[in-house]
């Protein structure tokens, strides 16, 4: 049982190991010229640099991680939470009323498939370069999962909760508060998580286009300086904070939701 | 004086998709006074729960009214509690909570809510299970914190949809003298739902024999056998035979009836 219990750990490292390994290897052996596909050993000293200035490598970029990392990361909090606030308040709302719900879902229900990176000419029209347009379109791509999930967790929150709640005479908004939207919450986290990660897609999409800052613009900005190994160095940065972002939801799902613990399949996890 | 009053109640349900209406109940007449255990008994589709969800307040008649206290039901309200076929419990809420869940609702400070539910956690004999989530505890478990979650809002009436219908046989004979004495304790009227003629028999002070389709009330019959009841008396096997005489005769009656 020990045994296995070690072998389990260590299969988690096998595969990226092997990987980097090859990768390595394949990038020394000279196949490709070194420029294009940068050994990992490349990405890591350009990255540190990047990170804290250690020879200079990265010109520009040299020691400014941090500030490019919460550029983008202020992008995104700021367009998630915007999503997050509205997504669920009109989610809620449509899902509990049939009124409303004829009201405002067929609008919504024109906008969604329109992709967000197509607002893209618009939102600089409307907003410049700068902050606000990254932002819109953060909002744009994180709004239409957190809204959808909230509705279907809305719509199947179990009928006969709400006759219990209305027995001990709760009014219609306790039933909201203390029923619905709680019954409603595996589904709303489940929309969190998938508006994360859009969230971060539209970031660096903005900032390749739209920005003069932020991770995206740097990746961007070194695929013209031909600086591949900083390329790589930010796509895994960018990787790195959407695993993080999502790691984060999990925990506060994890605190939120700890009553399912024991009766899903996830939560036996 | 009587608590509830059912008057010339029909229950009439239209079947959009097949055009047709289905007459659930027929011009019923019942009137409960304070402290009586009623059980509703009958086949299942003869409309006791029905019945049952019109005094709650979660459907409304086709036709007469219903009266509690003399009010006429509208919607479901704190002044009649019921207890649900599943116990239908807030998952994500400890048992305490949910017992506190009519003071949740009120906006009651926490220290109070706490205390509160504790008598009632007490009475139903979940003591040290205050803080366990639904999801920890047996169905019977559950029933009794459906219980007495009922209980807490000292209701005027008590209404209960086949409570122990999901449980085993052991469990429901427990749960049974559990109500019991519980309902000797607390005093209440209890209106209670089920398709078994025992435990009809074993609870109830009157039992309402419905028939189906449309159902009615065939009988009420007023059991006075002392408590703890025998199911193994010679009384209670004689009532018994006469209800499923009353039953019985329904069924005959169905089959000669052209489909």
């Amino acid at each position: 049982m020990i045994a296995l219990a070690q072998l389990k750990k260590l299969d988690r490292a096998i595969v990226p190991l092997l990987v980097l390994v090859g990768w390595e290897a394949f990038s020394r052996s000279g196949a490709l010229p070194a420029a294009l596909l940068p050994a990992p050993s490349t990405v890591v000293w350009a990255w540190t640099d990047w990170l804290v200035g250690t020879d200079g490598n990265t010109q520009t970029y040299s020691g400014h991680w941090v500030a490019d990392m919460l550029a983008s990361l202020s992008r995104v909090a700021a367009g998630f939470a915007i999503a997050t606030v509205l997504g669920v308040a009109l989610g809620v709302a449509i899902g509990w009323s049939r009124r409303i719900e004829i009201v405002i879902e067929p609008t919504l229900q024109m906008l969604r498939p329109i992709p967000p990176v197509s607002w893209i000419p618009l939102a600089i029209i409307w907003f410049g370069i700068a902050n606000k347009p990254a932002i819109f379109l953060v909002f744009l791509g994180a709004f239409f999962p957190i809204l959808l999930n909230t509705i279907h967790g809305v719509k199947s929150c179990d009928r006969n909760l709400i006759r219990a709640g209305a027995m001990v005479g709760g009014s219609e908004r306790k039933l909201l508060r203390y029923i619905v939207v709680p019954a409603a919450m595996p589904s709303i986290f489940a929309g969190l998580r998938i508006g994360i990660g859009s969230a971060w897609m539209l970031t660096v999409t903005a900032e390749m286009v739209a920005v003069k800052s932020g991770l995206g613009y740097v990746l961007w900005d070194s695929y013209y300086f031909l600086r591949y190994d900083l390329v790589l160095a930010a796509m895994a940065s960018i990787g790195l904070l959407g695993f993080c972002s999502d790691l984060s939801i999990r925990l506060v799902m994890a605190r939120v939701l700890h009553w399912q613990r024991n009766t899903t399949l996830r939560g036996g996890e | 004086m009587a608590t509830i009053d059912i008057s010339n109640v029909s229950k009439i349900f239209t079947d959009k998709k097949r055009n047709a209406d289905v007459t659930a109940l027929a011009d019923i007449n019942l009137s409960i006074a304070r402290n009586e255990f009623v059980c509703l008994l009958g086949p299942s589709g003869c409309g006791k729960s029905t019945l049952l969800n019109m005094i709650a307040g979660f459907e409304q008649p086709s036709a007469g009214h219903v009266t509690v206290d003399g009010e006429i039901v509208t919607a479901p309200g704190a002044d009649r509690g019921v207890v649900f076929q599943h116990a239908n419990l807030m998952p994500w809420l400890p048992v305490w909570e949910n017992v506190a869940f009519h003071l949740l609702l009120g906006g009651g400070q926490k220290a109070e809510r706490r205390a509160r539910a504790q008598v009632y956690i007490d009475m139903v004999g979940l003591t040290g299970f205050e803080n366990h989530y639904p999801s920890e505890l047996s169905g019977g478990m559950n029933q009794r914190v459906g219980i007495a979650r009922a209980l807490l809002m000292n209701p005027q009436v008590i209404l209960m949809d086949e409570p122990f219908g999901a449980l085993d046989e052991q469990t429901r004979m427990d749960m049974q003298n559990e109500l019991v004495r519980i309902w000797q304790q607390h005093q209440g009227t209890i209106v209670f739902v089920t398709h078994g003629i025992d435990e009809a028999l074993t609870l109830g002070t009157q039992i309402a024999v419905m028939s189906a389709r449309p159902g009615r009330i065939v009988e009420i019959i007023p059991i006075d056998l002392p408590r703890p009841r025998d199911i193994t008396s010679p009384q209670f096997n004689a009532l018994k035979r006469h209800i499923l005489a009353l039953l019985r005769g329904e069924r005959v009656e169905q089959e000669r009836a052209p489909a």
